[in-house]
Protein backbone atom coordinates (compact mmCIF):
# COMPACT_ATOMS: atom_id res chain seq x y z
CA UNK A 1 0.00 0.00 0.00
CA UNK A 2 3.02 2.24 -0.05
CA UNK A 3 3.39 4.83 -2.63
CA UNK A 4 6.29 7.20 -3.18
CA UNK A 5 5.34 10.48 -4.01
CA UNK A 6 7.03 11.57 -7.94
CA UNK A 7 6.65 15.76 -7.80
CA UNK A 8 9.90 16.30 -6.42
CA UNK A 9 11.69 19.51 -6.95
CA UNK A 10 15.11 19.98 -8.28
CA UNK A 11 18.00 19.91 -6.08
CA UNK A 12 19.36 22.97 -5.04
CA UNK A 13 23.09 22.82 -4.69
CA UNK A 14 23.29 25.27 -2.14
CA UNK A 15 24.86 22.64 0.93
CA UNK A 16 22.84 22.84 3.84
CA UNK A 17 24.91 25.50 6.78
CA UNK A 18 26.64 22.68 9.32
CA UNK A 19 27.36 24.63 13.03
CA UNK A 20 28.53 23.13 16.32
CA UNK A 21 26.13 20.57 17.80
CA UNK A 22 24.61 19.73 14.22
CA UNK A 23 27.25 17.74 12.96
CA UNK A 24 29.17 14.51 13.28
CA UNK A 25 32.49 16.01 12.31
CA UNK A 26 33.32 18.70 14.82
CA UNK A 27 36.67 20.34 14.39
CA UNK A 28 39.39 20.56 17.35
CA UNK A 29 39.06 24.54 17.66
CA UNK A 30 34.91 24.44 17.91
CA UNK A 31 35.31 21.33 20.45
CA UNK A 32 37.70 23.65 22.08
CA UNK A 33 34.98 26.68 22.06
CA UNK A 34 32.07 24.18 23.12
CA UNK A 35 34.43 23.16 25.81
CA UNK A 36 34.74 26.87 26.87
CA UNK A 37 31.05 27.59 26.17
CA UNK A 38 30.24 24.33 28.70
CA UNK A 39 32.34 25.58 31.78
CA UNK A 40 30.29 28.90 30.98
CA UNK A 41 27.68 27.40 31.12
CA UNK A 42 28.38 25.80 34.60
CA UNK A 43 28.77 29.44 35.85
CA UNK A 44 26.05 30.82 34.46
CA UNK A 45 23.84 28.04 36.00
CA UNK A 46 25.26 28.34 39.56
CA UNK A 47 24.79 31.97 39.87
CA UNK A 48 21.30 32.07 38.21
CA UNK A 49 20.06 28.94 40.28
CA UNK A 50 21.49 30.75 43.64
CA UNK A 51 20.10 34.23 42.52
CA UNK A 52 16.42 32.47 42.11
CA UNK A 53 16.76 30.90 45.47
CA UNK A 54 17.30 34.55 46.97
CA UNK A 55 14.79 35.94 44.70
CA UNK A 56 12.00 33.63 46.86
CA UNK A 57 13.79 34.15 50.26
CA UNK A 58 10.63 32.99 52.39
CA UNK A 59 10.55 29.52 50.77
CA UNK A 60 13.74 28.79 50.50
CA UNK A 61 14.50 29.68 53.72
CA UNK A 62 12.82 27.58 55.01
CA UNK A 63 14.35 24.38 53.65
CA UNK A 64 17.26 26.12 54.74
CA UNK A 65 16.75 26.33 58.34
CA UNK A 66 15.26 22.45 58.31
CA UNK A 67 18.81 21.52 57.39
CA UNK A 68 20.41 24.05 59.36
CA UNK A 69 18.99 22.64 62.43
CA UNK A 70 18.76 18.73 61.49
CA UNK A 71 22.87 19.20 60.82
CA UNK A 72 23.07 21.71 64.03
CA UNK A 73 22.49 19.36 66.11
CA UNK A 74 24.98 16.42 65.81
CA UNK A 75 27.55 18.92 65.17
CA UNK A 76 26.66 20.93 68.59
CA UNK A 77 26.38 17.48 70.06
CA UNK A 78 29.93 16.99 68.77
CA UNK A 79 31.80 20.08 69.24
CA UNK A 80 30.46 20.00 73.22
CA UNK A 81 32.38 16.24 73.83
CA UNK A 82 35.41 17.36 72.01
CA UNK A 83 35.08 20.68 75.03
CA UNK A 84 34.66 17.80 77.59
CA UNK A 85 37.20 15.57 76.33
CA UNK A 86 39.92 18.94 76.23
CA UNK A 87 38.36 19.66 79.77
CA UNK A 88 38.85 15.76 80.77
CA UNK A 89 42.68 15.84 79.55
CA UNK A 90 43.39 19.11 81.86
CA UNK A 91 42.00 16.59 85.07
CA UNK A 92 44.21 13.77 84.04
CA UNK A 93 45.87 14.25 87.44
CA UNK A 94 43.00 13.50 88.85
CA UNK A 95 44.43 9.73 88.29
CA UNK A 96 46.54 10.59 91.01
CA UNK A 97 47.69 8.06 93.43
CA UNK A 98 47.62 9.54 96.72
CA UNK A 99 49.71 7.29 99.55
CA UNK A 100 49.23 8.06 103.18
CA UNK A 101 52.04 7.26 104.83
CA UNK A 102 52.86 5.54 108.28
CA UNK A 103 52.94 7.52 111.45
CA UNK A 104 56.19 6.47 112.34
CA UNK A 105 57.70 7.91 108.66
CA UNK A 106 59.59 11.13 109.40
CA UNK A 107 59.32 13.77 107.20
CA UNK A 108 62.89 12.92 105.79
CA UNK A 109 62.41 9.79 104.70
CA UNK A 110 59.55 10.83 103.03
CA UNK A 111 61.34 13.22 101.09
CA UNK A 112 63.60 9.96 100.41
CA UNK A 113 60.78 7.99 99.34
CA UNK A 114 59.62 10.84 97.23
CA UNK A 115 62.52 11.25 95.56
CA UNK A 116 63.15 7.43 94.58
CA UNK A 117 59.41 7.39 93.34
CA UNK A 118 60.42 10.60 90.97
CA UNK A 119 63.05 8.40 89.23
CA UNK A 120 60.80 6.00 87.95
CA UNK A 121 59.74 5.83 84.69
CA UNK A 122 56.14 5.44 84.92
CA UNK A 123 55.82 7.76 87.41
CA UNK A 124 55.54 11.75 86.41
CA UNK A 125 55.74 13.50 89.89
CA UNK A 126 55.64 13.07 93.46
CA UNK A 127 54.59 15.89 95.37
CA UNK A 128 55.01 15.77 99.37
CA UNK A 129 52.65 16.63 102.12
CA UNK A 130 54.05 16.48 105.39
CA UNK A 131 51.92 15.69 108.35
CA UNK A 132 52.16 19.39 109.33
CA UNK A 133 51.56 21.08 106.25
CA UNK A 134 48.59 18.95 105.94
CA UNK A 135 47.38 20.01 108.69
CA UNK A 136 47.86 23.55 108.38
CA UNK A 137 45.75 23.46 104.72
CA UNK A 138 42.97 22.01 106.80
CA UNK A 139 42.48 24.42 109.23
CA UNK A 140 42.46 26.84 106.28
CA UNK A 141 39.99 25.48 104.23
CA UNK A 142 37.78 23.82 107.05
CA UNK A 143 37.87 26.79 109.60
CA UNK A 144 38.34 24.36 112.14
CA UNK A 145 41.30 26.20 113.41
CA UNK A 146 40.09 26.38 116.99
CA UNK A 147 38.97 22.13 117.48
CA UNK A 148 42.48 21.59 115.56
CA UNK A 149 44.46 23.73 118.02
CA UNK A 150 42.93 21.84 121.24
CA UNK A 151 44.10 18.32 119.58
CA UNK A 152 47.39 17.27 121.48
CA UNK A 153 48.41 15.38 118.32
CA UNK A 154 48.01 15.62 114.55
CA UNK A 155 45.41 13.25 113.33
CA UNK A 156 46.54 13.64 109.97
CA UNK A 157 49.00 11.50 108.28
CA UNK A 158 51.86 13.12 105.95
CA UNK A 159 50.54 11.96 102.17
CA UNK A 160 52.63 11.79 98.65
CA UNK A 161 50.24 12.53 95.54
CA UNK A 162 51.85 10.47 92.64
CA UNK A 163 50.89 11.44 89.11
CA UNK A 164 51.56 8.57 86.72
CA UNK A 165 53.23 8.89 83.57
CA UNK A 166 51.86 9.20 80.14
CA UNK A 167 49.09 11.40 78.99
CA UNK A 168 46.51 9.59 79.09
CA UNK A 169 44.75 7.99 81.94
CA UNK A 170 45.31 4.09 80.92
CA UNK A 171 42.95 2.04 83.36
CA UNK A 172 45.29 -0.84 83.84
CA UNK A 173 48.91 0.52 84.24
CA UNK A 174 47.67 3.01 86.72
CA UNK A 175 46.15 -0.06 88.57
CA UNK A 176 49.18 -2.13 88.25
CA UNK A 177 50.82 0.82 89.80
CA UNK A 178 48.67 1.61 92.32
CA UNK A 179 48.81 -2.20 93.60
CA UNK A 180 52.57 -1.90 93.85
CA UNK A 181 52.85 1.65 95.45
CA UNK A 182 50.26 -0.04 98.41
CA UNK A 183 52.89 -2.77 99.11
CA UNK A 184 55.49 -0.41 100.00
CA UNK A 185 56.50 -0.78 103.27
CA UNK A 186 56.01 2.66 104.37
CA UNK A 187 52.57 3.30 102.88
CA UNK A 188 49.84 3.26 105.38
CA UNK A 189 47.30 2.88 102.55
CA UNK A 190 46.18 4.01 98.85
CA UNK A 191 44.02 5.76 96.92
CA UNK A 192 43.47 5.94 93.40
CA UNK A 193 41.11 8.35 92.05
CA UNK A 194 40.30 6.45 88.72
CA UNK A 195 36.90 5.47 88.86
CA UNK A 196 35.32 8.81 87.84
CA UNK A 197 37.56 9.19 85.09
CA UNK A 198 36.91 5.51 83.44
CA UNK A 199 32.89 6.71 83.42
CA UNK A 200 33.75 9.84 81.70
CA UNK A 201 35.87 8.13 79.38
CA UNK A 202 33.06 5.35 78.57
CA UNK A 203 30.39 8.34 78.64
CA UNK A 204 32.10 10.33 76.47
CA UNK A 205 32.12 7.55 73.78
CA UNK A 206 28.78 6.69 74.13
CA UNK A 207 28.01 10.46 73.73
CA UNK A 208 30.37 10.47 70.34
CA UNK A 209 28.46 7.25 69.16
CA UNK A 210 24.90 8.91 69.28
CA UNK A 211 26.23 12.18 67.78
CA UNK A 212 27.34 9.85 64.53
CA UNK A 213 24.38 8.06 64.59
CA UNK A 214 22.57 11.25 65.15
CA UNK A 215 24.26 12.69 62.10
CA UNK A 216 24.00 9.85 59.89
CA UNK A 217 19.92 9.46 60.52
CA UNK A 218 19.87 13.19 60.24
CA UNK A 219 21.91 13.76 56.81
CA UNK A 220 19.25 11.12 55.89
CA UNK A 221 17.06 13.44 56.43
CA UNK A 222 18.55 16.05 54.87
CA UNK A 223 18.83 13.92 51.75
CA UNK A 224 14.71 13.65 51.73
CA UNK A 225 14.08 17.17 52.47
CA UNK A 226 16.02 18.23 49.75
CA UNK A 227 14.91 15.69 47.32
CA UNK A 228 11.07 16.61 48.25
CA UNK A 229 11.74 20.45 47.57
CA UNK A 230 13.77 19.42 44.20
CA UNK A 231 10.89 16.86 42.79
CA UNK A 232 8.67 20.13 43.68
CA UNK A 233 11.31 23.03 41.54
CA UNK A 234 11.01 19.77 38.93
CA UNK A 235 7.42 19.70 38.51
CA UNK A 236 7.15 23.56 38.74
CA UNK A 237 9.81 23.82 35.65
CA UNK A 238 8.01 20.85 33.60
CA UNK A 239 6.98 22.83 30.45
CA UNK A 240 11.27 24.16 30.29
CA UNK A 241 12.58 20.56 31.14
CA UNK A 242 10.39 19.68 27.80
CA UNK A 243 11.15 22.48 25.23
CA UNK A 244 14.71 22.04 26.43
CA UNK A 245 14.85 18.09 25.66
CA UNK A 246 12.91 19.30 22.49
CA UNK A 247 16.00 21.47 21.21
CA UNK A 248 18.44 19.17 22.11
CA UNK A 249 18.88 19.66 25.62
CA UNK A 250 21.09 16.51 27.20
CA UNK A 251 20.15 14.81 30.17
CA UNK A 252 23.33 16.64 32.09
CA UNK A 253 22.23 20.10 30.76
CA UNK A 254 18.57 19.42 31.80
CA UNK A 255 20.11 18.07 35.49
CA UNK A 256 22.71 20.52 36.10
CA UNK A 257 20.10 23.15 37.34
CA UNK A 258 18.29 21.28 39.97
CA UNK A 259 22.17 20.00 40.88
CA UNK A 260 23.03 23.58 41.38
CA UNK A 261 19.90 24.62 43.94
CA UNK A 262 20.64 20.91 45.57
CA UNK A 263 24.06 22.05 46.55
CA UNK A 264 23.08 25.68 47.31
CA UNK A 265 20.33 24.49 49.72
CA UNK A 266 22.62 22.14 51.47
CA UNK A 267 25.32 24.65 51.86
CA UNK A 268 23.25 27.18 53.35
CA UNK A 269 22.40 24.44 55.82
CA UNK A 270 25.67 23.77 56.73
CA UNK A 271 26.61 27.74 57.29
CA UNK A 272 23.46 27.84 58.82
CA UNK A 273 24.34 24.81 61.43
CA UNK A 274 27.84 26.67 62.01
CA UNK A 275 25.48 30.14 63.24
CA UNK A 276 23.85 28.12 65.14
CA UNK A 277 26.84 26.66 66.44
CA UNK A 278 28.53 29.57 66.81
CA UNK A 279 25.74 31.22 68.39
CA UNK A 280 25.02 28.47 71.50
CA UNK A 281 29.04 28.91 72.24
CA UNK A 282 28.50 32.39 72.62
CA UNK A 283 25.47 31.50 75.30
CA UNK A 284 27.70 28.94 76.78
CA UNK A 285 30.93 31.31 76.82
CA UNK A 286 29.79 33.19 79.71
CA UNK A 287 29.19 29.93 82.33
CA UNK A 288 31.81 28.20 81.35
CA UNK A 289 34.02 31.13 82.00
CA UNK A 290 32.87 30.67 85.34
CA UNK A 291 33.38 27.18 85.68
CA UNK A 292 37.01 27.09 84.72
CA UNK A 293 37.69 29.59 87.20
CA UNK A 294 36.67 28.05 89.68
CA UNK A 295 38.41 24.90 88.69
CA UNK A 296 41.46 27.57 88.68
CA UNK A 297 42.46 26.29 85.34
CA UNK A 298 42.42 28.03 82.11
CA UNK A 299 39.77 26.91 80.35
CA UNK A 300 37.94 28.71 77.13
CA UNK A 301 35.97 27.09 74.47
CA UNK A 302 37.31 25.17 71.42
CA UNK A 303 34.67 25.86 67.95
CA UNK A 304 35.36 23.94 64.85
CA UNK A 305 38.33 25.44 63.56
CA UNK A 306 38.59 25.92 59.88
CA UNK A 307 39.52 22.80 58.80
CA UNK A 308 36.01 21.49 60.30
CA UNK A 309 34.01 24.37 59.45
CA UNK A 310 34.97 23.84 55.59
CA UNK A 311 34.80 20.26 56.10
CA UNK A 312 30.98 20.55 57.02
CA UNK A 313 30.16 23.07 54.08
CA UNK A 314 31.32 20.75 51.73
CA UNK A 315 29.54 18.34 53.59
CA UNK A 316 26.43 19.63 53.69
CA UNK A 317 26.84 21.15 50.28
CA UNK A 318 27.65 17.38 48.80
CA UNK A 319 24.46 15.92 50.88
CA UNK A 320 22.63 18.76 49.18
CA UNK A 321 23.97 17.68 45.33
CA UNK A 322 23.18 14.13 46.20
CA UNK A 323 19.51 14.26 47.51
CA UNK A 324 19.04 16.83 44.29
CA UNK A 325 20.32 13.94 42.13
CA UNK A 326 18.47 10.87 43.49
CA UNK A 327 15.33 12.85 42.86
CA UNK A 328 16.23 14.20 39.43
CA UNK A 329 17.57 11.40 38.06
CA UNK A 330 13.99 9.17 38.39
CA UNK A 331 11.84 12.63 37.80
CA UNK A 332 13.69 13.51 34.74
CA UNK A 333 13.15 10.37 32.84
CA UNK A 334 9.25 10.40 33.44
CA UNK A 335 9.52 13.85 31.50
CA UNK A 336 9.75 13.75 27.76
CA UNK A 337 8.31 15.82 25.43
CA UNK A 338 5.19 14.26 23.62
CA UNK B 1 17.55 13.97 3.67
CA UNK B 2 14.52 12.18 5.05
CA UNK B 3 13.41 8.49 4.31
CA UNK B 4 10.84 6.19 5.51
CA UNK B 5 11.32 2.68 5.12
CA UNK B 6 7.99 0.70 5.41
CA UNK B 7 7.14 2.32 8.95
CA UNK B 8 4.51 0.95 11.27
CA UNK B 9 3.27 3.19 14.26
CA UNK B 10 1.65 1.64 16.72
CA UNK B 11 0.65 3.33 19.69
CA UNK B 12 -0.03 1.47 23.24
CA UNK B 13 -3.67 0.71 23.34
CA UNK B 14 -3.34 -0.49 19.49
CA UNK B 15 -3.69 2.71 17.66
CA UNK B 16 -1.50 1.87 14.58
CA UNK B 17 -1.23 5.94 13.63
CA UNK B 18 1.19 5.17 10.52
CA UNK B 19 0.69 1.90 8.50
CA UNK B 20 3.55 0.92 6.23
CA UNK B 21 4.67 3.94 5.18
CA UNK B 22 7.57 4.62 2.45
CA UNK B 23 8.56 7.95 0.76
CA UNK B 24 11.37 10.08 0.95
CA UNK B 25 12.34 14.12 0.91
CA UNK B 26 15.47 15.22 -0.77
CA UNK B 27 17.68 17.54 0.72
CA UNK B 28 16.55 21.07 0.13
CA UNK B 29 13.10 20.32 -0.43
CA UNK B 30 10.19 21.89 0.83
CA UNK B 31 7.04 19.86 1.09
CA UNK B 32 3.85 19.80 2.56
CA UNK B 33 2.46 17.12 4.69
CA UNK B 34 -1.53 16.63 4.64
CA UNK B 35 -4.11 14.69 5.65
CA UNK B 36 -7.10 15.01 7.74
CA UNK B 37 -6.98 15.35 11.71
CA UNK B 38 -5.54 12.11 12.94
CA UNK B 39 -4.00 10.84 9.86
CA UNK B 40 -0.71 10.43 11.61
CA UNK B 41 0.75 13.74 10.47
CA UNK B 42 1.92 14.63 13.94
CA UNK B 43 3.47 10.88 14.77
CA UNK B 44 5.20 11.29 11.64
CA UNK B 45 7.22 14.62 12.62
CA UNK B 46 7.71 12.56 16.30
CA UNK B 47 9.40 10.05 14.72
CA UNK B 48 11.80 12.14 13.14
CA UNK B 49 12.30 13.88 16.37
CA UNK B 50 12.86 10.64 18.26
CA UNK B 51 9.86 11.97 20.32
CA UNK B 52 9.15 8.09 19.36
CA UNK B 53 10.04 4.67 18.10
CA UNK B 54 8.65 3.28 14.95
CA UNK B 55 7.17 -0.04 16.09
CA UNK B 56 8.51 -1.53 12.89
CA UNK B 57 10.52 -0.24 9.24
CA UNK B 58 13.05 2.51 9.51
CA UNK B 59 13.46 5.89 9.60
CA UNK B 60 16.82 7.81 7.99
CA UNK B 61 17.98 11.15 8.82
CA UNK B 62 20.48 12.85 6.64
CA UNK B 63 21.54 9.45 6.03
CA UNK B 64 21.55 8.62 9.99
CA UNK B 65 19.31 5.11 10.65
CA UNK B 66 17.30 6.25 13.86
CA UNK B 67 16.86 2.66 14.72
CA UNK B 68 20.35 2.71 15.29
CA UNK B 69 20.71 5.84 17.52
CA UNK B 70 21.44 5.10 21.06
CA UNK B 71 19.05 7.17 23.64
CA UNK B 72 21.94 9.07 24.61
CA UNK B 73 22.90 10.17 21.02
CA UNK B 74 19.01 11.93 20.89
CA UNK B 75 20.09 15.25 21.87
CA UNK B 76 22.40 15.60 19.43
CA UNK B 77 20.21 14.39 16.82
CA UNK B 78 17.68 16.97 17.94
CA UNK B 79 20.39 19.93 17.83
CA UNK B 80 20.75 19.16 13.93
CA UNK B 81 16.57 19.57 13.15
CA UNK B 82 14.82 22.48 14.34
CA UNK B 83 11.28 22.67 14.91
CA UNK B 84 8.18 24.52 15.51
CA UNK B 85 4.92 23.75 16.99
CA UNK B 86 1.06 25.10 16.53
CA UNK B 87 1.27 25.68 20.36
CA UNK B 88 5.16 27.14 19.98
CA UNK B 89 6.30 25.92 23.10
CA UNK B 90 7.52 29.39 24.45
CA UNK B 91 8.67 29.96 27.84
CA UNK B 92 6.59 32.59 29.40
CA UNK B 93 8.98 32.98 32.46
CA UNK B 94 12.12 34.79 29.92
CA UNK B 95 12.82 37.15 27.44
CA UNK B 96 12.42 36.52 23.63
CA UNK B 97 15.76 36.76 23.73
CA UNK B 98 16.12 33.95 26.03
CA UNK B 99 13.85 31.88 24.27
CA UNK B 100 15.54 31.92 20.99
CA UNK B 101 18.99 31.30 22.50
CA UNK B 102 18.38 28.45 24.52
CA UNK B 103 19.33 26.11 21.51
CA UNK B 104 22.58 28.11 21.51
CA UNK B 105 23.27 27.43 25.20
CA UNK B 106 22.16 24.09 25.11
CA UNK B 107 24.90 23.46 22.58
CA UNK B 108 27.62 25.37 24.22
CA UNK B 109 28.00 28.85 22.25
CA UNK B 110 29.80 31.26 23.82
CA UNK B 111 28.08 34.38 24.55
CA UNK B 112 29.61 36.50 22.57
CA UNK B 113 28.37 34.44 19.69
CA UNK B 114 25.04 33.53 20.95
CA UNK B 115 23.88 37.52 21.10
CA UNK B 116 25.22 37.51 17.71
CA UNK B 117 23.16 34.69 16.66
CA UNK B 118 20.00 35.51 18.40
CA UNK B 119 20.15 38.60 16.86
CA UNK B 120 20.21 37.37 13.29
CA UNK B 121 17.64 35.36 13.74
CA UNK B 122 15.15 37.41 15.38
CA UNK B 123 16.48 39.74 12.41
CA UNK B 124 15.16 37.36 10.29
CA UNK B 125 11.89 36.93 11.48
CA UNK B 126 11.24 40.40 11.61
CA UNK B 127 11.25 40.99 15.29
CA UNK B 128 14.63 42.52 15.94
CA UNK B 129 12.85 45.19 18.68
CA UNK B 130 10.63 42.46 20.21
CA UNK B 131 14.23 40.50 21.91
CA UNK B 132 13.62 42.58 25.60
CA UNK B 133 10.07 41.36 25.69
CA UNK B 134 8.26 38.67 27.39
CA UNK B 135 6.76 36.05 24.78
CA UNK B 136 3.20 36.19 26.30
CA UNK B 137 2.97 39.89 25.54
CA UNK B 138 3.54 39.07 21.77
CA UNK B 139 0.68 38.07 19.44
CA UNK B 140 -0.52 34.83 18.10
CA UNK B 141 1.32 35.42 15.00
CA UNK B 142 4.70 37.16 16.71
CA UNK B 143 4.99 34.21 19.12
CA UNK B 144 4.57 31.80 16.52
CA UNK B 145 7.85 33.78 14.29
CA UNK B 146 9.56 33.57 18.01
CA UNK B 147 9.54 29.75 17.70
CA UNK B 148 10.40 29.81 13.89
CA UNK B 149 13.48 32.13 14.85
CA UNK B 150 14.12 29.79 17.84
CA UNK B 151 14.11 26.50 15.32
CA UNK B 152 16.49 28.46 12.69
CA UNK B 153 19.07 29.71 15.18
CA UNK B 154 20.88 26.85 15.61
CA UNK B 155 20.96 26.97 11.25
CA UNK B 156 19.80 23.24 11.59
CA UNK B 157 19.84 21.80 7.98
CA UNK B 158 16.07 20.34 8.44
CA UNK B 159 12.99 22.34 10.06
CA UNK B 160 10.05 20.41 10.84
CA UNK B 161 6.56 22.47 11.56
CA UNK B 162 3.80 20.94 12.69
CA UNK B 163 0.72 22.97 12.40
CA UNK B 164 2.69 26.27 12.49
CA UNK B 165 -0.52 28.27 11.36
CA UNK B 166 -3.03 26.29 13.09
CA UNK B 167 -4.41 29.17 15.15
CA UNK B 168 -3.31 31.98 12.82
CA UNK B 169 -5.94 34.45 10.30
CA UNK B 170 -4.99 33.23 6.56
CA UNK B 171 -3.37 36.60 6.03
CA UNK B 172 -0.30 35.84 8.88
CA UNK B 173 -0.74 31.96 7.51
CA UNK B 174 0.49 33.23 4.50
CA UNK B 175 3.80 35.37 6.14
CA UNK B 176 4.47 32.45 8.15
CA UNK B 177 4.65 30.10 5.01
CA UNK B 178 6.64 33.12 3.12
CA UNK B 179 8.98 32.71 6.15
CA UNK B 180 9.40 29.08 5.99
CA UNK B 181 10.16 29.64 1.73
CA UNK B 182 12.72 32.00 2.70
CA UNK B 183 14.92 29.66 5.03
CA UNK B 184 14.39 27.13 2.17
CA UNK B 185 15.64 29.71 -0.36
CA UNK B 186 19.01 29.36 1.50
CA UNK B 187 19.04 25.43 1.38
CA UNK B 188 17.47 24.08 4.54
CA UNK B 189 15.21 21.40 4.47
CA UNK B 190 11.80 21.81 5.40
CA UNK B 191 8.63 19.89 6.42
CA UNK B 192 5.33 21.36 7.35
CA UNK B 193 2.16 19.46 8.51
CA UNK B 194 -0.67 21.26 7.73
CA UNK B 195 -4.16 20.25 7.30
CA UNK B 196 -5.03 24.17 5.76
CA UNK B 197 -5.26 23.28 2.02
CA UNK B 198 -6.76 26.31 1.11
CA UNK B 199 -3.36 27.84 1.98
CA UNK B 200 -1.02 25.12 0.71
CA UNK B 201 -2.88 24.62 -2.62
CA UNK B 202 -1.35 28.26 -3.97
CA UNK B 203 2.40 27.62 -3.23
CA UNK B 204 4.46 25.23 -5.45
CA UNK B 205 5.57 22.68 -3.60
CA UNK B 206 5.26 19.20 -3.03
CA UNK B 207 2.33 17.61 -1.51
CA UNK B 208 2.77 14.40 1.20
CA UNK B 209 -1.09 13.70 1.61
CA UNK B 210 -2.00 11.12 4.48
CA UNK B 211 -4.70 8.72 5.29
CA UNK B 212 -5.29 7.04 8.19
CA UNK B 213 -1.22 6.22 8.07
CA UNK B 214 -1.41 5.62 4.60
CA UNK B 215 0.36 7.95 1.67
CA UNK B 216 -2.59 8.71 -0.63
CA UNK B 217 -1.26 9.29 -4.39
CA UNK B 218 -0.56 13.38 -4.67
CA UNK B 219 -3.00 13.73 -7.07
CA UNK B 220 -5.84 13.05 -4.71
CA UNK B 221 -4.74 15.52 -2.28
N1 LIG C 1 0.53 9.18 22.45
C1 LIG C 1 -0.47 8.55 21.78
N2 LIG C 1 -1.03 7.46 22.32
C2 LIG C 1 -2.02 6.82 21.67
N3 LIG C 1 -2.53 7.20 20.50
C3 LIG C 1 -2.01 8.30 19.90
C4 LIG C 1 -0.96 9.03 20.53
N4 LIG C 1 -0.64 10.07 19.73
C5 LIG C 1 -1.46 9.98 18.65
N5 LIG C 1 -2.29 8.92 18.76
C6 LIG C 1 -3.28 8.49 17.77
O1 LIG C 1 -2.61 8.28 16.56
C7 LIG C 1 -3.36 8.80 15.49
C8 LIG C 1 -2.54 9.78 14.71
O2 LIG C 1 -2.33 10.92 15.52
P1 LIG C 1 -1.49 12.17 15.04
O3 LIG C 1 -0.19 11.67 14.52
O4 LIG C 1 -1.45 13.15 16.12
O5 LIG C 1 -2.35 12.71 13.83
P2 LIG C 1 -2.42 14.17 13.21
O6 LIG C 1 -1.25 14.94 13.69
O7 LIG C 1 -2.41 13.92 11.72
O8 LIG C 1 -3.72 14.76 13.63
C9 LIG C 1 -4.61 9.44 16.07
O9 LIG C 1 -5.69 8.55 15.92
C10 LIG C 1 -4.29 9.60 17.53
O10 LIG C 1 -5.44 9.41 18.30
MG1 LIG D 1 -1.16 16.68 14.77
Amino acid sequence: MSATPTRRQPKRSLAPVREPGAGASISPVQLKDRWRGYWANQKVVARQTLLRLVAQPASSMMTVLVIGIALALPVVMLVSLSNIEQLGRGWDGAARISLFLKRDVSDDNARGLADRLEQRKDIAAVQFTSASEALDEFRQLSGYGEVLDSLESNPLPGVLVVTPAGGDVDADTSRTLFDELSMLPDVDQAKLDLEWVQRLHAMMDIGKRISLSLGFLLSLGVLLVIGNTIKLAIEARRDEIVVVKLVGGTDAFVRRPFLYTGFWYGLGGGITAWLILQFSMLLLAGPVSMLSGLYESEYSLTGLGFGNTLMLWLTSGFLGWMGAWLVVRRQLKSIEPR
Amino acid sequence: MIQFDDVSKRYEGGHTALNHLSFQIERNEMVFLTGHSGAGKSTLLKLIMMMERPTSGQVFVDGKNLNRLPARKIPEHRRGVGVVFQNHQLLFDRSVFDNVALPLIIAGFQPRDVGRRVRAALDKVGLLDKEKKNPITLSGGEQQRVGIARAVVNKPALLLADEPTGNLDPELSAEIMHLFEQFNQVGVTILIASHDLSLIARLPHRLISLKAGQLLRPEVA
